[in-house]
């Protein structure tokens, strides 16, 4: 069975359509319906279709590509606040809220914690990287490590 | 005892080229990426599901490790698609063979049903090689 024959390709063709929606639009007021229309779908329909492909609804997916999206803004040294909008949410609260609830930390410590590692990394470099990679490749000759690594 | 698998390596050709694949194609996270001398980076990624196990994108450059002969061996292996590097596991295998092919991911086979199950394979930019197949076909109890 090849791709074209498969049993429901166009049904998968415009679900996949629909998660890529999401994906390039998660910073915009989207919402089921939005994404719904751009699939071509009736509403109720098109949720039990994206849940039985992805095991989310639409709109958990939705929040779940925006909390990897801030997680990814606050790891690229953006503010929490600046995360927050970046990410389509308007309210900061609710923000950190679910961000806790996904991630375990609040957006601050998040960035903290992202802030302090990023430090760590610049400072010593080859603390990161497994001793066999560093020896056969020679980057432990290099004087420029060594000096970060002090 | 050995407890688990901590980093694989994946050869490839160009570490930017292997960076826009892995991560804007596959969706990969970038776990570390740091320069290492001149001309190379330590690039690793995770799949999205495995943060736990770095996937180093190490370019295949003449050098300590890899003398110029056995460079051009690898990149030559590379060439001829003769380097699998495993098999790759998702949820949903249909929905995964459209996106990646809308993402321009190049397919050395479509979804297929096979005695083991439906798998897919698919090529990185460098020439790798590799097997798609869902979940499914590693949870049968029979």
């Amino acid at each position: 069975m090849t791709t074209e024959q498969y049993p429901g390709v166009h049904m998968y063709r415009r679900v996949v359509r629909a998660k890529l929606f999401i994906d390039n639009n998660y910073h915009e007021p989207i919402n089921v319906d939005n994404i719904a229309d751009e699939a071509y779908f009736s509403k109720f329909h098109f949720i039990r279709l994206f849940k039985n492909v992805y095991g989310k609804t639409p709109n958990q997916y939705l929040m779940a590509v925006r909390i990897e999206k801030a997680k990814e803004f606050l790891q690229s040294d953006k503010s929490v606040s600046e995360a927050c909008t970046s990410v389509g949410f308007e309210s900061l609260s609710s923000f950190s809220g679910l961000f806790k609830k996904v991630t375990g930390s609040t957006p601050s410590v998040f960035l903290k914690q992202q802030q302090s590692a990023k430090k760590a990394k610049k400072k010593a470099p080859l603390k990161f990287v497994p001793g066999c990679f560093i020896s056969n490749n020679g980057w432990d000759e290099n004087g420029n490590f060594r000096e970060m690594t002090d | 005892m050995i407890t688990r698998l901590s980093h694989t390596t994946i050869f490839v050709r160009n570490q930017d080229s292997a960076y826009d694949f892995y991560t804007n194609k596959l969706g990969f996270k970038v776990v570390d990426d740091m320069p290492m001398g001149k001309d190379t980076r330590w690039l690793t990624v995770s799949p999205p599901d495995q943060p736990n196990l770095e996937i180093v994108l190490f370019p295949i450059t003449v050098g300590k490790m890899y003398p110029e002969e056995t460079a051009n061996i690898m990149l030559e292996l590379l060439q001829k698609g003769k380097l699998a590097n495993g098999v790759f596991e998702c949820n949903d295998i249909y929905a995964t063979y459209e996106e990646l092919k809308s993402k321009g991911v190049e397919f050395l086979k479509a979804p297929t049903e096979e005695f083991y199950g439906v798998e897919a394979q698919f090529k990185d930019d460098s020439g790798n090689w590799f097997s798609l197949q869902p979940k499914s076909n590693f949870t049968k109890t029979e």
